[in-house]
Parts: C-alpha cells; sequence; structure tokens
C-alpha cells in the first residue's frame, strides 16, 4: 500500500465523446407521458431538450475547468481516491472537506471554491478563508470502483479521515450534503482528533415520532408552521419520491440501462427529488435559474465518461444507516435549511438532532444542490457556521 | 414496427369489428436490435455472489451472447402467427388477442391474462392442453374455448393515450371482448397483473361470468392479512421480505414510468435486466437457464428472449410501466376502501416458488365462495410458462365444478 499523492489529469479520449454523440442521436424515445405535470417521471419534453442540448454539449470545456484545479488521486482503504485541493493564499485559513452525494459529484462544489479559498475576492472578509478539499465518493466519478462490499457512508468517513490526515491538516471542518451529509456526519461520530465541527445541508433531524407517522401515514397533529412545511414535503417524498433510492438500495445492478443509455442515465438523475426536478424542468424551458443547462449536462456527462452509474447506485445498496435519521452528533454543528431541499429541517428538529448547534438559518432560496445552485449563500453559510470554531 | 400490421382484406373497419392479425416485424427492427446489444456498455461486476445487488453480469452478458448469436424470433413470430390472432377496439383501444377454439363445441370458454413482465407469451404452452386436452392427458369435458389478450400497452395492443386503464378498466373491456366473440357464458384465469385484471372481473360480476381462478393472490397487495397460523406468518413474511428488498421496480414503475421508460426504450440489455428481476424464484430459475444451461421446465433461453424481444420491438417498456402508475392511482383513489365484494365462484392454486404462499384460509378469508384451492408441487410465479401440464391441470380443476 502506498501513501502517495499523485497528481491527477482529466483526459478523455475523443472516442468516448464520438460514442455519446452517436448513441444521444440514436435515442429510441418511448411515447409522451399521459400527465402534464412530472407525475409520471420525467417529462419528454425536457428529456428531448436535454438530448439536443447533449448534441452541442462541449465536455472539453469541463475538462478545461478541472484541468486549472489541482487534483490529486491517492490510495485509501485500497481505493484510489481522487480529490481537488485548492490551498488559500491566506495562511490562517482553516481546512475544510466538502463531501458531494447522489447524483452530484465534485461538479456540484466547484461554485464554492473562489468564495471559499478567496473570500476577499468574493464580497466576504479574509478572515473566512478556507483551504478546500473535495473528494469523489468510491464509486463515483474519478475515484476508484470499490472491488469489495463494505463502502458504507462509515468506512468513507475513516477514509477521509486518513485523507487530511494525509494532506496534513491537524485542525479541521467537514461539510456536506445529502450522501455528503450522511459521511460528514459519521466522521463527526468517529471524532477523529482534527475535526473540530460540521455543517450539513441536508441534516438528518427527522424525530422518531415523525418518522413513525411517515411510515404509517397518518398526520400527526400540534406541529409548528415550519414543522408542517416538512411534514408535507416528506409525506410527498415518502408517497411518490422514493422509488429511485429503493431501486438502488434494493438492485443497484439491475440498472443496467443507467451504463448503456445516456438518456436513460441521465433521466434517472434528473429524477430525484420534486423541487430540483421541476427546477431542471424550467432550465431545459429556457429559464434562468441557479443552474444552466450545462451544468447540468456537465455532471450528467461526468457520470456517463466515468462509467460510474452502477458502482455510485451501489452506495444506497451497502448504507444501513437511515438516511433521515438524527444519529447522535455532539460535535458542535451548523445546519442551513434550504426551502427547496427534500425537506427543510426546521429549527426545532435541528436542536434535537444537533445538541450542540453552533448555527441554524432558514434560506430563502435553493433547494437539494445548495453549493451548485446557490453558491454565494451555501458559501456565506458556511463561513458563518464555522466562524466561532476558528 | 409491427404493431398496425394488420390483414390486408379488411378495408372497412368499423368499431366492433374482430380483425384478423398477424406478426410481421420488419428486419431492420432485427438488424437494429442486434446492433444494439452488441454496443452494450457493460457496468462492473456485482460485488456479491448471489442476486442480492440485482441481475448478475454473467447472467446478462450470457443472455446478450445467446441473443445476438443463437436466438431467432422469427421462430416465435411463426409460432404466434400459427395462432389465429386478432385486434378490435375496445373503449377507444385496439385490442390484441389470440383466440383458439376447441374443437369440443360444448367447451367452456376462458380468458386469460398475462402479468408484467410477461406477455401472451407466458400463456402460449397452455393452448394444447387447455383446448385440445384429449391430446394432453386430460379428458374431453375438460376443453377450453381460448381467448388470450394482450392488455392495453403490452405487447401488440395499443398504448393508452389517456388516463384511467387500470386493471379495473381492463376487467370491463374483456367482458365486451368476450360478447363480442360470443361467449355468454365463461370464466376468467390470471397471474400477477392478470390476476387482478380477472379479480376486477370477479368483482363487477359482468353477465356471462360465472367463475374465476387467479394464481397470485391480489388481495395481499392491498391490505394486511391475518396472521393466526403458522402458514399464515410464513407467508406474511415473504410478502414483508418482499417489500424490504425486492420492490424497487414496482416502486418505480408505480410512481415514475416515465423516467425508467426512457432506458426501457433504448437500451435492449436495460430493458431484459429489468425484465429478469422480479422474485428471486424466477431469477435463479431464468439465470441457471443461460448460466448453467439448465432451465426449470418451459422457461427457456429461447422462449425467455421471445417475451423479451416481444417488449423491445413492441417498444412497450414504458407503456407497461405505466400500468403500475396506473393501479398505484386507482389504490390511492380506494384510499384503504375495500374492494366490493365477489360472490362468484373463486379458485385458487398455490404454486410454491410464487413471492408468497398463499394459505387456504387467507383465500377463504378474503373471497366467501372458495370453490377451488390447491398447491402445485412445483412452480413459481410464472407457472403457466413454467410449468404448463401442471398449470392446465389447475385451472381444468378449477372450473371443473362449473361446467
Amino acid at each position: 500500500m502506498t501513501e502517495d499523492i499523485r497528481h491527477f489529469q482529466v483526459d478523455v479520449p475523443q472516442e468516448d465523446l464520438d460514442d455519446l454523440r452517436r448513441r444521444v442521436a440514436a435515442m429510441r424515445w418511448p411515447d409522451r407521458e399521459l400527465v402534464d405535470d412530472r407525475s409520471q417521471g420525467v417529462q419528454l419534453a425536457t428529456i428531448q431538450a436535454l438530448a439536443d442540448h447533449w448534441a452541442t454539449h462541449d465536455w472539453r470545456r469541463v475538462e478545461a475547468k478541472l484541468q486549472a484545479l489541482p487534483q490529486f488521486v491517492t490510495e485509501i482503504d485500497g481505493v484510489d481516491i481522487h480529490f481537488i485541493h485548492v490551498r488559500s493564499d491566506d495562511d490562517g485559513a482553516l481546512p475544510v472537506v466538502v463531501t458531494h452525494g447522489w447524483p452530484g459529484s465534485i461538479i456540484e462544489q466547484l461554485k464554492i471554491i473562489g468564495p471559499l479559498t478567496d473570500p476577499a475576492a468574493h464580497g466576504a472578509s479574509a478572515a473566512d478563508a478556507f483551504d478546500v478539499v473535495i473528494p469523489s465518493l468510491p464509486g463515483h466519478g474519478f475515484s476508484g470502483k470499490p472491488t469489495e462490499r463494505g463502502w458504507d457512508p462509515i468506512r468513507i468517513a475513516r477514509a477521509w479521515v486518513v485523507l487530511m490526515e494525509r494532506l496534513g491538516y491537524t485542525r479541521y471542518v467537514a461539510q456536506g450534503g445529502d450522501w455528503g451529509n450522511a459521511v460528514t456526519e459519521q466522521m463527526a461520530l468517529l471524532r477523529p482528533k482534527g475535526l473540530i465541527g460540521i455543517h450539513t445541508n441536508m441534516p438528518a433531524a427527522i424525530p422518531s415520532e415523525i418518522a413513525a407517522a411517515l411510515a404509517s401515514g397518518d398526520t400527526p397533529e400540534g406541529l409548528s408552521g415550519d414543522e408542517k412545511y416538512a411534514w408535507d414535503q416528506l409525506d410527498l417524498f415518502y408517497k411518490h419520491g422514493l422509488a429511485y433510492a429503493q431501486e438502488m438500495g434494493n438492485r443497484p445492478q439491475t440498472l443496467y440501462a443507467i451504463e448503456d443509455s445516456p438518456i436513460g442515465l441521465a433521466a434517472w438523475m434528473l429524477d430525484h427529488d420534486a423541487a430540483s426536478l421541476d427546477l431542471i424542468t424550467r432550465v431545459f424551458e429556457g429559464a434562468s435559474e441557479g443552474l444552466t443547462r450545462d451544468d447540468i449536462l456537465d455532471n450528467v456527462t461526468l457520470y456517463w465518461l466515468t462509467r460510474t452509474g452502477v458502482s455510485s447506485a451501489r452506495l444506497y445498496w451497502e448504507s444501513k444507516l437511515a438516511f433521515f435519521a438524527p444519529k447522535g452528533v455532539d460535535l458542535p454543528a451548523g445546519v442551513s435549511a434550504f426551502p427547496d431541499e427534500i425537506y427543510t429541517a426546521p429549527r426545532s428538529w435541528a436542536e434535537k438532532a444537533y445538541p450542540n448547534l453552533i448555527h441554524y438559518n432558514r434560506l430563502p432560496t435553493g433547494g437539494h444542490f445548495a453549493a451548485w445552485e446557490q453558491p454565494q449563500a451555501l458559501s456565506e453559510e458556511v463561513r458563518t457556521a464555522f466562524r466561532t470554531l476558528r | 414496427m409491427a404493431k398496425e400490421t394488420a390483414s390486408d382484406e379488411v378495408t372497412i373497419i368499423h368499431d366492433t369489428n374482430v380483425r384478423p392479425f398477424r406478426i410481421d416485424v420488419p428486419l431492420e427492427a432485427l438488424d437494429e436490435l442486434r446492433r444494439r446489444i452488441q454496443a452494450t456498455r457493460w457496468p462492473s461486476k456485482e460485488l456479491v455472489p448471489d442476486r442480492s445487488q440485482g441481475v448478475q453480469l454473467a447472467t446478462m452478458q450470457e443472455l446478450a451472447r445467446f441473443w445476438t448469436s443463437e436466438y431467432e424470433w422469427r421462430r416465435a413470430e411463426a409460432k404466434l402467427n400459427a395462432l389465429p390472432q386478432f385486434k378490435t377496439e375496445i373503449d377507444g383501444l385496439d385490442i390484441h388477442f389470440i383466440h383458439v377454439r376447441s374443437k369440443h363445441e360444448d367447451a367452456l370458454p376462458l380468458i386469460m391474462t398475462h402479468g408484467w413482465p410477461g406477455s401472451v407469451i407466458e400463456l402460449l404452452e397452455t393452448v394444447g392442453p387447455l383446448t385440445d386436452p384429449t391430446a394432453h392427458g386430460g379428458a374431453v369435458d375438460d376443453a377450453f374455448h381460448l381467448v388470450l389478450p394482450s392488455v392495453p400497452g403490452y405487447g401488440f395492443s395499443s398504448e393508452p393515450t389517456e388516463l384511467g386503464w387500470w386493471a379495473g378498466r381492463v376487467a370491463k373491456a374483456w367482458p365486451e371482448l368476450m360478447r363480442r366473440l360470443g361467449y355468454a357464458r365463461y370464466v376468467a384465469q390470471g397471474g400477477d397483473v392478470g390476476a387482478a385484471v380477472t379479480d376486477a372481473m370477479g368483482r363487477l360480476s359482468p353477465e356471462g361470468l360465472i367463475g374465476i381462478h387467479t394464481n397470485l393472490f391480489v388481495p395481499a397487495l392491498g391490505g394486511t392479512m391475518p396472521t393466526d397460523s403458522e402458514q399464515e406468518r410464513a407467508a406474511a413474511e415473504q410478502i414483508a421480505v418482499f417489500r424490504a428488498t425486492g420492490f424497487g421496480y414496482f416502486v418505480e414503475q408505480a410512481t415514475r414510468p416515465q423516467t425508467i421508460g426512457y432506458a426501457l426504450l433504448d437500451s435492449p440489455v436495460a430493458l431484459a435486466a429489468w425484465m429478469l428481476d422480479h422474485d428471486t424464484d424466477s431469477y435463479y430459475k431464468i439465470a441457471g437457464a443461460f448460466v448453467d444451461g439448465e432451465p426449470s421446465g418451459n422457461l427457456t433461453r429461447d422462449h425467455i428472449l421471445d417475451n423479451v424481444t416481444l417488449y423491445w420491438l413492441t417498444a412497450t417498456g414504458a407503456s407497461a410501466a405505466r400500468s403500475y402508475w396506473e393501479s398505484g392511482q386507482a389504490q390511492a383513489k380506494a384510499a384503504g376502501q375495500a374492494p366490493p365484494p365477489m360472490t362468484l365462484p373463486f379458485g385458487f392454486t398455490t404454486f410454491p416458488g410464487e413471492i408468497w404462499r398463499t394459505p387456504r384460509s387467507w383465500a377463504e378469508k378474503a373471497y366467501p365462495n372458495v370453490s377451488y384451492f390447491n398447491e402445485a408441487e412445483r412452480g413459481g410465479h410464472f407457472a403457466a410458462w413454467e410449468e404448463p401440464q401442471l398449470f392446465s391441470a389447475e385451472v381444468r380443476a378449477a372450473f371443473r365444478s362449473l361446467r
């Protein structure tokens, strides 16, 4: 085993790009859905607009953007871990490891690198600077694909601790949403020397009585306004939006679909949660939002080219953790609640889930892909959350 | 596409006409299929030695090899075209069906409905035993006139273009079909989605229908069944395991059929894997047929691929998935209310490999008039397909008292 940290460059063979374009052009389309909304899944018009845009999407532009950043690979616990590592020019910068989720990747985090490493250039104080480490989850993006069982968020958390040690960081914080939150919370539970606090934009904070009510389908009484808002979001998600997670949790290998069909992969990735699908649908209808058509295709194309549809789905199979249940994190924790997240955690739930809550804020806009969609707001949240820990 | 290939002799299309139908898939569609299979981009191998992560890579790669190098669609096409096939428009949709009259005039008319991921293909080997029992170890008195329709959105039936085609609506179309064929007294049978259709027919109790038989116990999907006896607890546990570990495809189709539909139309291997991953018993039997060359009964490599290829050529992956969405909507609308009671004679056969082994007590609890109940020796979810002789014997026995 080697502890070397190797430089990494993305260089996709042209034939892979040609093959992708050929496959998109050869798509055999189903008939249109029978509804005028997204209740049967990703709409034909949306995915056809995506296919049109894919025909002219420029992967080399993404590649150049990635090449401009310092990227590395290092082997941890038998798997090559790819990561972006940008040190701030500020010597007092606080190191932070930022973890993406599914169907995300390092592409989600690119826009916050500037604001976090060089806050002075982005309207914030130099005192809020971070050294930023953005790893690719095992089985995702340019990290290696595990060839043995067991790579759940707990094992990934252990790997991240090793990564931060290997980079020489003795005092750092961690941030994430989606699976990135699960990994971040497990790091907090490991209590490694050096980790002094976490920030999450998708907290696991559903009280047990709410979880029980979701299972039974009976709306609980006595909820506050914020709690009722979260309940309604969760009720919708549990009734209509959980299928992809259940399939990936049950049978990730059966999804040959997302390895062989680029449009199949794109549809599967777009159909994550109702609010983000709404947003992406608007984007492909031409609306100006926090995400662009290129943003969305940068990420889907990364999954396609790295052939990580199935290997990333396996994380759902590996994890035995209740996704939204409080895990007993007692390190200092900051929570940012975005209104269009799968659920917007109310302060009352966050306080119970994180006894050492150092920051809580409800944002006016933003959803599941906060760093990607609202990079300024998410950056400001991270700065504020960790200010007291510096 | 072959969907609209009808016989030349039909010039006037009238609403209630029954038109002969033949399948004739263009060669280019078969070439295109082979090209796509050969161009499959494979994922890495699963990390387990069993099916717990889904359809295994070795199974799929052997299936793909066989599909492109040995399999012949024209054989399936000839087998289908050797049977009398028709189309007729009911409730705005062209319904495709096979209609084989027994040479025994007193035969009992039987409408038998396939499920998902099935089609008329899964019922073909029962045509002989059911319509011509004397040639298949049965008695003249066991003969049926057999009607095998394709459910709307499946196979050569047309795809619904409006909402509402759940099992209950299909159950209204089938009596019209039987009426149109001149059958005034008939029985109905089904498994899987076909069981849901047949159950709904029974509850509607249309004029002419005198009894039903199913081989998937529909009431257990909609509500909680008693767990008083050892058998009941065992069945409930099988259902719980299925819901916890094997329900992904079901929930995806019931909530997001369009999303998975794209890949099912675009990738033959994606379609095949999605269809193979139905239940544990049938998966291992099918995987055994491909990997070990040891089919279970009639579940041979050719027969499996006849069915997958039918879905591919008719491009019905998304529309078939949508039928689960419709059932989900209907269930949500019913909001836990009990379905209308059924008083018609009800027959049931438990096949040992089915997702759960329905005990007789459940049948008696859910249906007041159980006229037949049996546990078969062999067979699983695709009982008619896998064990056509044994299955046919069950159908004969179930309806014997109603003749």
